[in-house]
C-alpha cells in the first residue's frame, strides 16, 4: 500500500448526499480480476454518456478539476455495496483523499486499506472546503495527515480525527495482514480455547 | 456480578482474540462466505504472498453475482469476463481446498441463502462475506456483516478481522402487524424512518413482538437490510424457531455436540437492563405496506401515498430528491399506484426464500401478468427452486406468465444477463433502487413479494390489499 504523508492538490467539489458506490464504480467494471485500470471508468453513468462521450458538466470532466486528488463530498459518502471497486477506482483516477461530514461503514474502512485517507469534518467545515473547491484548480487544498488537519487554499485550517492504528498503517503504508500475522500465537490461542468451548463453530 | 450486556456485547466478547493499547481489536471468524467478484484479487494475494487459507474448512464459496439464470451455463456463460470470474473462483476453490457449490450443484444459490439452508450459519457465530447483505445472517443471532476485498485477503489469511467495536442500537416492533404487511415492509419502514445513515456506526438489534412474530425468512429479510440503513449488522435474539430451522441441517451440530449449542444459544440475548446508545420504537400497526419512489432505499412511502416534492425535505437532501425524481421520471403529486411498471422482479437475498414465493403465488394464483409486463422469478437457490416446484408454486408463477430461472443474483444488481433497458421501471423485491442498479437507466421500485406481485397483476404499483380483497 502506497504511504500517505500530506498532498496539497486539486479539490472536486460533489455537493450530492448519498453518492453510492453504484455511482462510484457501476457494477459491469466488477468483472475484472485486478485492481488497476478502474480510474477510467470512476463515476462511469455519471461521467458519460451512453454512447461513452464525457459529459461536460460533469465535475471530473471540465479541465480545472481534471486532476483533482481530493474529493469534498455531501453526506454519507460510499453507502450501499461493500465493493473495493469504490476505493481502487478513486485511487486508480488519483483521489487521495476524501472530506464529508459522514461515510458509510465498509467503504471508510476499504479506503484506509488502499492508502486513502477518508476525513470526516463537520458541515460547515465540509462546507466551506466545498465553496473554496468551487473555485476550480486556483484552491489547493492541503491534506496532511501527520498533523491531521485540512488547509484550504486562503490559509484556514480544520483539524481532523484519526484512529491512530490506521494513522500509524497509512503514515507507513503498512499491510495489515503482516502485522495480524505477528499475533499469530494468539490466534492459535484462541482457536484451542474455542475447539473446547465452542465444538460446533 | 458482569454489567448487563447486548446480545451484540456477548457475540464480540466472544469472540475477541486480542485488544491493542490503541483500542483496535482482533476478532475471531467463524464462517468467511465467499463469492466470485469480490474475492479473486484477494485470493490473488494470498498467491503472491505465499499465504495460504488458514482455516479452509471454515470457508465456504459459491458463484451467484455474475451467473446467468437460464439453463446451459454450467456448460457455457456466454459473457467472457463473467466467465472468468466463475472459472477463477473454481479454481481458487480447489487450489485452496475450501467448500465450493459450483453452478451445477443443486444446492448452488445466492451466497446468503445457501448459508443458513446449509447450517453453516449458526447462533452466537461471526460470519463475514465480500458483500454488504451479509448482515441477513444475523436473523440467526449471529454478528454478520460485509466486508471488502482486502478484508477478506485478511480473513483467508489469518481467520480474523482487525475490528473496532460499534455502538449499540435497538429497533424495536411493537404489536401486530396489519394484514399484507410483511418483513420487508418493517425493514423499509425503519430504513425510511431513521434514513441510510441512521445506523452508521452501529451494530442494530431489532427486537419487539412484530419481530418475534416472523418466521425465520422474514427475519432474514429484516436483518438483510440492516446494510441499507447505514448499520454495520443486525441481529436477532435466537429462539425456538431458530433452532427449528437450524435443526437438522446438513453442517448444523448433532447429537450431544447440538445439546451443548443449544445451552449456549440459550444465552444469546441482551440483558436486562443492557445498554443501548441509540432506541427506535415503531408501532406494527402503524406500518403500512411500502414502496420506494426514489434512487435511495430511504425513499419510503406507503403505497396510498404522493409522490413527494423535492422543495419539501431539508438541505442536501432537496437536490438529491429532485435528482431522484428526474432520474425516475416522476412528477411530484403523482399518486403512487398511478406508477406503471415494464417489470417485476421476484428474487434477491432479500426476498429469494421459499416463504417469499409462497406468499408471491398466493396472490398470482389465478391471475395473469397485466399484458405488456414482464415478470421474473429468480429463486434464491437451487433448493429453493426445487422446493418451489413440489409445491406447485413454479406452476402459479408459470400460468400467470412468469419466467422462472435459476438462482442467482440475476436483476438485484445486473452485473448478469438479467438487466432493464434504459427507461424501464421495475418492481423490485430486491434491496437497492440506486441510480442503475438494475442496468444502466433502469428504473427501481422496492416492495415486498405480495406488492411486486400485485403491481404484476394490475401493471402499476398496487396496495395488495385491495387483491387481497378481491380473493377474500
Amino acid at each position: 500500500m502506497e504511504k500517505f504523508t500530506k498532498i496539497t492538490g486539486i479539490a472536486a467539489p460533489m455537493p450530492l448526499v448519498n453518492i453510492d458506490t453504484d455511482m462510484i464504480i457501476p457494477k459491469q467494471f466488477l468483472k475484472t480480476i485486478k485492481r488497476t485500470g478502474l480510474g477510467v471508468n470512476l463515476f462511469d453513468e455519471m461521467r458519460y454518456d451512453e454512447q461513452g462521450n464525457e459529459k461536460p458538466d460533469f465535475v471530473l470532466n471540465k479541465p480545472q478539476y481534471r486532476d483533482a486528488q481530493i474529493l469534498i463530498a455531501g453526506d454519507n459518502f460510499g453507502c450501499g455495496s461493500s465493493r473495493e471497486h469504490a476505493p481502487w477506482a478513486l485511487l486508480d483516477f488519483g483521489i487521495r483523499a476524501v472530506v464529508s461530514t459522514s461515510y458509510a461503514d465498509i467503504f471508510f474502512n476499504n479506503c484506509f486499506k488502499n492508502g486513502i485517507l477518508p476525513i470526516i469534518l463537520p458541515e460547515d467545515q465540509v462546507q466551506y472546503l466545498m465553496d473554496d473547491a468551487s473555485k476550480g484548480a486556483n484552491a489547493r487544498i492541503t491534506v496532511d495527515l501527520e498533523s491531521q488537519t485540512v488547509t484550504a487554499s486562503d490559509g484556514t485550517t480544520f483539524a481532523f480525527e484519526v484512529e491512530p492504528f490506521r494513522k500509524h498503517c497509512l503514515l507507513n503504508g503498512l499491510d495489515d495482514i503482516g502485522l495480524t500475522l505477528e499475533k499469530a500465537d494468539k490466534i492459535d490461542a484462541f482457536e484451542d480455547k474455542a475447539k473446547q468451548l465452542f465444538p460446533w463453530a | 456480578m458482569t454489567a448487563p450486556k447486548t446480545l451484540y456485547d456477548k457475540i464480540w466478547d466472544a469472540h475477541l482474540v486480542d485488544e491493542s493499547d490503541d483500542g483496535t481489536c482482533l476478532l475471531y471468524i467463524d464462517r468467511h462466505l465467499v463469492h466470485e467478484v469480490t474475492s479473486p484479487q484477494a485470493f490473488e494475494g494470498l498467491r503472491m504472498t505465499g499465504r495460504k487459507v488458514r482455516a479452509p474448512e471454515k470457508t465456504i464459496a459459491v458463484p451467484d453475482h455474475n451467473v446467468p439464470t437460464t439453463p446451459g451455463r454450467e456448460t457455457r456463460i456466454e459473457n467472457a469476463e463473467s466467465r472468468i470470474q466463475v472459472d477463477a473462483l473454481d479454481k481458487n476453490a480447489r487450489d485452496f481446498g475450501i467448500h465450493y457449490y459450483p453452478v451445477a450443484d443443486v444446492r448452488q444459490g445466492i451466497v446468503h441463502i445457501i448459508g443458513p439452508e446449509q447450517g453453516w450459519t449458526l447462533p452466537g457465530m461471526t460470519i463475514v462475506c465480500g458483500d454488504s447483505h451479509t448482515a441477513t445472517h444475523g436473523a440467526f443471532g449471529a454478528l454478520a456483516h460485509g466486508i471488502g476485498t482486502s478484508e477478506v485477503e485478511h480473513v483467508l489469511a489469518t481467520q480474523t478481522l482487525i475490528q473496532s467495536k460499534s455502538k449499540n442500537m435497538k429497533v424495536e416492533i411493537t404489536g401486530k402487524l396489519s394484514p399484507g404487511v410483511t418483513a420487508k415492509d418493517i425493514t423499509l419502514a425503519v430504513i425510511g424512518k431513521i434514513g441510510t445513515a441512521g445506523g452508521t456506526g452501529h451494530v442494530i438489534e431489532y427486537c419487539g413482538e412484530a419481530i418475534r412474530d416472523l418466521s425465520m425468512e422474514g427475519r432474514m429479510t429484516v436483518c438483510n437490510m440492516a446494510i441499507e440503513a447505514g448499520a454495520r449488522a443486525g441481529l436477532i435474539a435466537p429462539d425456538e424457531k431458530t433452532f427449528d430451522y437450524v435443526r437438522g441441517r446438513p453442517h448444523a451440530p448433532k447429537g450431544a455436540v447440538w445439546e451443548a449449542a443449544m445451552a449456549y444459544w440459550k444465552t444469546l440475548f441482551s440483558d436486562e437492563g443492557a445498554h443501548f446508545d441509540k432506541v427506535v420504537t415503531i408501532r406494527g400497526e402503524d406500518i403500512a405496506p411500502v414502496v420506494t419512489w426514489g434512487t435511495s432505499p430511504e425513499d419510503v412511502l406507503p403505497i396510498t401515498a404522493e409522490v413527494p416534492d423535492p422543495a419539501s425535505f431539508p438541505g442536501g437532501k432537496s437536490g438529491a430528491a429532485k435528482r431522484s425524481l428526474e432520474y425516475m421520471g416522476l412528477k411530484p403529486g403523482m399518486k403512487l399506484t398511478d406508477i406503471k411498471v415494464d417489470a417485476v422482479f421476484i428474487g434477491s437475498c432479500t426476498n429469494g426464500r421459499i416463504e417469499d414465493l409462497r406468499a408471491a403465488a398466493e396472490i398470482l394464483k389465478g391471475r395473469k401478468l397485466a399484458p405488456g409486463v414482464r415478470g421474473m422469478v429468480v429463486p434464491g437457490s437451487g433448493l429453493v427452486r426445487l422446493q418451489a416446484e413440489e409445491e406447485g408454486l413454479a406452476e402459479i408463477f408459470i400460468d400467470a406468465g412468469f419466467e422462472w430461472r435459476l438462482a442467482g443474483c440475476s436483476m438485484c444488481l445486473g452485473m448478469n444477463p438479467d438487466q432493464l433497458a434504459p427507461g424501464e421501471r421495475c418492481a423490485g423485491t430486491s434491496n437497492r433502487n440506486f441510480e442503475g442498479r438494475m442496468g444502466r437507466g433502469g428504473r427501481t421500485h422496492l416492495m415486498s413479494p405480495v406488492m411486486a406481485a400485485a403491481a404484476a397483476v394490475t401493471g402499476h404499483l398496487t396496495d395488495v390489499r385491495e387483491l387481497m380483497a378481491e380473493t377474500a
